[in-house]
């Protein structure tokens, strides 16, 4: 099958692993992390395999990378044309993807080797991991919408089963909750979306799909605008649903309350998933989609302002936290703003198309500098034995590895050349500059309060004051190290693979303009926030407290997340349960079931009236049989005539 | 193959149990819930080979024989594949219904004497063709329960017991009243026979409403669904299984087979009342499920939310809304036995169901509460899993009914898939997550008989959601037979 | 040959059959109400006879209907004795107003 048949076992490695883990974990245990490692490396290898035979081998024709469908069973037909389809597509963006998964996922299968070394549940810890990534790799290669859905849920579970590992903490359980919950709900969006565009679409494969409905004349896209619900068309219905999907997954606002909670789980799974992988789901789903999004402008203004107002909103809130791995989180939000805007604003071909790559080349290298920041985290919770920046200082001579590696994701995430975020968030402003001028005012605040936040996690971590810590023990095996050193490298050198030649809109080489004059801006006005934060948090004082004073209810609302979580629980605890879900119940127990016991009821009472006639007496029996004959006797003689 | 052979089994083995002693009770029931599963695969088996054959009957392997012949009643017999999958699911309840309740201590024989009786009803009335005969294989499987609850159940038992029977038997006297009505107006009590006749639509549409009211009250359709949680929630475990796993299908079956397929111009007349108490259920079901403290009332309340979605696809008449109705019957079968399974085990172990003090159960019995995992993202539609299969099936049937209303209450109908999220996962949060209580710390895991009935079900239900082509490529010949009937019929007035 | 009418022998069945009745409705030792019970036989029996042998003369039916009577009244006594033995071991009575278990 068009060479490239091996493709199913990329995921389903990691399905095997996951099933023998899952049978056999008992007898396997500290075993199964060196299985489950050994099995996704098999993937990883055979994902580089995929990629270089694709980019460089067989994917370009006539100059223009074409899709592939490695693979195609019809898994469930719903009526004739519209069946969910398990197949295995490879275009550039999953042959991109593809190798992004696989390789983070390994190294986090790696540092966990030593990060959950002594776990009692060792065995489901690696099989968790399993789960998540062979979804992950089903929702990278899926070329249905619907299986799309199938493995979008799964690595939803998964998300859920990791972060609530801890399963004894009730902190950990009701944030799996929450994420599994406020996922789940932006799913039905998803869900919904899914059958509004079947149904015009007359497809559930994505490459039909597209093509039925991008041709502007076509039948399928003229039905789809024409018919309407609510004022609003049919696409924009369906494409404004499946966002919501996205933006669910992707932690955008104000769908993103579950992502800083999602900490609750094993830090290298917050490298794996919430910062890696399943977060940037949503940026992939709208990418896949790409040609059908571009034909509704006003969905994609929306795309862009969720964007653009998620990586804003991050990034102020990131400046106030002190847990360390919630900082990380908003980060994350921020930067998948960033590359949820700049897929808005892009356009559908040529040199329009500049946002979508700079978008998934930003998807790409933030995967690397992300998944380091996190696993360095991890690296430093696993050492002091906290997450609470307050806990922590002076950590750089005691931790000398981690320090580097941490220092050069911060310079990438900041957008430092020569590390590889500069490259792609030079991209994602130039493109902005051009499509949209208040969103590039907006993304370069961002990013200037972007390295500010960081740097002030990294100075107070590893500067500020004197380590309270007696080492008691090391930065850890070289399970651990391995991991950071590979990725450090990645983040040094990812800026330079010339994404732009192979990952495109349209297929075709986009020409990118590296151009200096305009990086110039943003750079310095990084540099500038780096040495604030350097002034304020190099040493112990007492500046920055003074500043969130200075600012007062501003801080405060920033501090606590302008209140959004307060908001939802006051729909879900004070609107939700007191006011649908108990009168429900009451309504079931009192009216309707009400309602049985009340004809019931009545039925008794009527019995009761009788009853004294059926006395137990024969002689009254007698007298009721006599005085009846007696009667019919009457009514036969005298009536009946 | 002879059908009657799946009555007569039952049947047989109940005689044995009868006349042995009570000490080899369990393993009797055993060996004949294990043949019924045999005879079962081979229908199915057999079924299989005949239509690869090339066989397009709608009804396979038919027997008819005079029964009573003043009122022409016949005992008549023949599946389609829906019967045949209806059949599989009620051998595989039984089997693992019998399983757990391998430990029951008061009247053993009796319990599994009633259970056997149970069973030889509900293989009756899936495969009569006959509608005195389903009727009569109906109220077979109707007067165990009221003695299963009655006598080992727990709570308010007489008090459930008394009001299931007598809301099950009111369904009967509709359903009875709707059949006199098809027999007077068609002539005949074969249903093959009655599908060829036309009656008028004014006949159709007063039959109509006795038969679907009346087997809605076993499908749990609002608002004659209040005997499911009392019933449930008092039931012996084996006994909720069976009431889950069987008697709500026999509802769902008897609405498909008898009301929809009998009566098609009805059925369009009514489709909107239809959808609508679907609706309602799916919604109000879950929101009332979420209120509830009780393990076991989570999961009825849970059902009466999942047989909406059964009543929804029927509602929607459309080839793919049909088909995913009959698949949510096997799965939520399948999901619910292995449900009240996992809660029974639990109970058997802590004596309490109240979810506020049960608690880190995972550290306790690892294998109970992965089941009752298992069975929990089920419910809630996770992929992989059957019940994704049927409700994405019925939704996206659903929203082929290109009516907006009706596009506005299969949205309703999703958005359930949230609320169940909610309630389940509250429900799993607090039992099986979280600090485990001390006075639970030594408590044992599932014993052998549990360990296979939970991975009978298990299998039966990732069978499902993995390859659910195997499934559809059962039901769907039948189901499309039937849709064809109903268009055809509708088409020529 | 008919010096007695057929109303003399009416009035005495009716007469006989609403002593047996009265008898039924006033006793209450069972005994007592079955042979008020027997005494509403006989009077049916003297009417089958009477019209047997008034307007039918030919025929035999009426007198057959009587040996019927005689019969069963013959089995109804046993089967009611045995009853009441079986009364009496259980309740240590014979009144009917003791008898009244099978109420509601």
């Amino acid at each position: 099958m068009n060479g490239y048949a091996y493709l199913i076992w990329i995921p389903l490695l990691p399905l095997l692993g996951f099933v023998l883990m899952g049978l056999f974990g008992r007898t396997l245990r500290n075993a199964s992390g060196m299985i489950g490692t050994l099995l996704l490396a098999g993937s990883t290898l055979l994902s580089f395999v995929a990629a270089y035979q694709y980019f460089f081998s067989d994917g370009k024709v006539n100059d223009v990378y074409r899709k592939i469908t490695a693979f195609t069973i019809t898994w469930l037909q719903f009526s004739p044309g519209v069946s969910i389809d398990m197949s295995l597509v490879i275009d550039p963006v999953s042959a991109m993807m593809l190798v992004v998964v696989c390789f983070v996922s390994l190294m986090v299968h790696v540092f966990s080797l030593g990060y959950m070394k002594g776990e009692t549940r060792f065995a489901t810890y690696y099989a968790y991991l399993s789960l998540f990534t062979f979804s992950m790799l089903g929702l990278v290669l899926a070329g249905n919408l619907f299986q799309v859905y199938i493995f979008w849920e799964l690595v939803g579970v998964s998300s859920f089963l990791l972060i609530g590992f801890y399963y004894d903490r009730p902190s950990a359980v009701a944030a799996s909750k929450k994420a599994f919950i406020v996922t789940r709900f932006a799913d039905l969006g998803f869900l919904v979306g899914i059958l509004v565009m079947a149904f015009y679409g007359q497809s559930l494969d994505i490459a039909t799909l597209i093509g039925n409905l991008a041709a502007p004349q076509s039948a399928a896209y003229l039905s789809m605008t024409t018919a309407g619900f609510m004022g609003i068309s049919a696409l924009t219905w369906g494409l404004l649903l499946i966002f919501i999907g996205g933006a669910g997954k992707s932690a955008m606002f104000p769908l993103h309350i579950w992502l800083p909670d999602a900490m609750e789980g094993p830090t290298p799974v917050s490298a794996l998933i919430h910062a890696a992988t399943m977060v940037v789901a949503g940026v992939y789903l709208v990418a896949r989609l790409f040609p059908v999004f571009s034909l509704d402008v006003s969905v994609m203004q929306v795309v862009t302002w969720t964007g653009i107002v998620s990586a804003l909103l991050a990034a102020l809130i990131a400046c106030t936290q002190t847990d360390i791995k919630r900082v990380l989180a908003y980060s994350t939000m921020s930067q998948i703003g960033y590359m949820m805007f700049a897929l808005g604003i892009s356009g559908s071909g040529g040199e329009d198309g500049l946002g979508f790559m700079a978008s998934m080349f930003h998807l790409f290298t933030h995967a690397f500098f992300k998944s380091l920041l996190f696993l360095c985290a991890g690296v430093i919770i696993h050492f002091v034995h906290s997450n609470d920046m307050r806990d922590m200082g002076g950590l750089r001579k005691l931790l000398p590895v981690t320090h580097v590696c941490f220092l050069v994701a911060c310079l990438a995430i900041s957008g430092i050349p020569p590390f590889a975020g500069f490259f792609s968030k030079e991209e994602i402003l130039l493109a902005a500059y051009h499509a949209n001028k208040p969103v590039y005012f907006i993304a370069l605040f961002t990013a200037v309060l972007t390295a500010f936040y960081m740097f002030r996690l990294y100075f107070s971590v590893f500067w500020h004051k004197e380590p309270g810590h007696s080492p008691t023990h090391g930065e850890g095996a070289l399970s651990m190290k391995l991991p950071l050193i590979v990725l450090l490298l990645c983040t040094v050198l990812a800026g330079f693979i010339p994404i732009a030649s192979w990952v495109t809109v349209d297929g075709k080489t986009l020409a990118t303009h590296m151009n200096p004059g305009f990086s110039v801006a943003p750079v310095v006005l990084s540099t500038l926030a780096i040495l604030l934060a350097m002034r304020w948090y190099k040493k112990t004082s007492d500046t920055p407290d003074a500043a969130a004073s200075a600012l007062g209810p501003a801080f405060q609302t920033v501090s606590k997340k302008f209140y959004i979580d307060e908001a939802y629980l006051f729909v879900t605890r004070k609107i939700v349960f007191p006011f649908i879900g108990r009168p429900a119940a009451w309504i079931d127990r009192h009216i309707v079931d009400g309602a049985v016991n009340g004809i019931a009821g009545i039925t008794g009472k009527l019995s009761q009236s009788v009853r004294a006639w059926q006395s137990g007496k024969v002689q009254s029996y007698a007298l009721y049989f006599f005085s009846g004959i007696a009667l019919l006797a009457i009514v036969f003689i005298y009536l009946w005539k | 193959m002879n059908l009657s052979l799946l009555v007569l089994l039952p049947v047989c083995t109940f005689l044995v149990l009868l006349l042995l002693q009570a000490r080899f009770a369990r393993q009797v029931a055993l060996t004949g819930a294990v043949l019924q599963l045999l005879v079962c695969g081979y229908l199915l088996w057999q079924y299989l080979a005949v239509r690869d054959l090339g066989n397009t009957a709608p009804m396979l392997f038919e027997t008819d024989q005079v029964w009573y012949a003043p009122l022409q009643i016949h005992y008549h017999t023949g599946v389609d594949g829906i019967a045949v999958a209806m059949i599989l699911l009620t051998a595989l309840i039984v089997l693992t219904g019998i399983l757990v309740s391998w430990t029951i201590d008061k009247w053993q024989k009796e319990f599994f004497l009633l259970l056997l009786l149970l069973s030889a009803g509900a293989y009756g009335f899936f495969i009569s063709l006959d509608l005195f005969t389903m009727f009569f294989f109906l109220e077979v499987a109707v007067i165990p329960k009221f003695l299963l609850i009655g006598i080992w159940g727990s709570g308010r038992k007489e008090y459930s017991a008394m009001k299931l029977a007598l809301m099950l038997m009111a369904g009967s006297a509709l359903v009875f009243v709707g059949l006199l009505g098809l027999y007077f107006g068609a002539g005949s009590f074969d249903m093959m026979t009655i599908a060829k006749t036309t009656l008028s639509q004014t006949s159709q549409s007063y039959i109509f409403i006795f038969l679907f009211s009346g087997f809605g009250i076993f499908a749990a359709m609002f608002p004659f669904h209040t005997w499911v949680p009392d019933g449930h929630a008092s039931a012996p475990t084996a006994a909720s299984m069976f009431l889950a796993g069987i008697s709500m299908k026999l509802g769902g079956y008897g609405c498909l087979r008898v009301a929809v397929f009998l009566l098609p111009q009805a059925a369009h007349q009514y489709a909107w009342a239809i959808i609508l108490l679907a609706a309602i259920a799916i919604i109000y079901g879950a929101f009332a499920t979420m209120m509830q403290t009780d393990l076991k009332y989570i999961n009825a309340y849970s059902s009466v939310s999942h047989c909406g979605f059964v009543l929804l696809g029927i509602g929607m008449l459309t080839e793919t809304s049909v088909n995913g109705a009959v698949l949510q019957m096997i799965s939520h079968g399948l999901m619910t036995a292995l449900f009240f399974a996992a809660i029974g085990m639990i109970y058997s172990r802590t004596h309490t169901r109240m979810v506020a003090s049960l608690g880190g159960l995972l550290k306790a019995m690892p294998f109970i509460s992965t089941v009752f995992v298992i069975a929990g993202l089920c419910s809630l539609g996770l992929p992989g899993l059957s019940g994704f299969v049927a409700e994405m099936t019925v939704f996206m049937g659903a929203w082929q009914n290109p009516d907006t209303w009706y596009r506005v209450a299969t949205v309703l109908a999703c958005a359930s898939i949230v609320v169940t999220a909610v309630y389940i996962l509250r429900a799993a949060g607090k039992t099986i997550m979280g600090p485990l209580p001390e006075n639970y710390a030594g408590l044992p895991d599932a014993t052998w008989n549990e360990k296979t009935a939970a991975v009978l079900l298990v299998a039966a239900i990732v069978l499902m959601g993995v390859a659910p082509f195997l499934v559809t490529q059962l039901v769907h010949p039948g189901v499309e037979n039937m849709m064809r009937q109903v268009d055809k019929l509708v088409t020529l007035n | 040959m008919n010096t007695v009418p057929l109303s003399h022998i009416l009035f005495l069945s009716t007469a006989l059959f609403f002593i047996g009745m009265y008898g039924l409705f006033t006793r209450r030792n069972m005994i007592t109400m079955l042979m008020a019970i027997e005494l509403m036989l006989n009077s049916v029996n003297i009417n089958f006879v009477a019209f047997n042998k008034y307007l039918y003369p030919g025929k035999l039916d009426g007198l057959f209907f009587a040996l019927f009577i005689i019969t069963i009244a013959a089995a109804e006594a046993a089967v009611a004795i045995a009853i009441i033995i079986n009364l009496y071991r259980t309740h240590r009575s014979i009144d009917v107003d003791d008898a009244t278990d099978m109420k509601y």
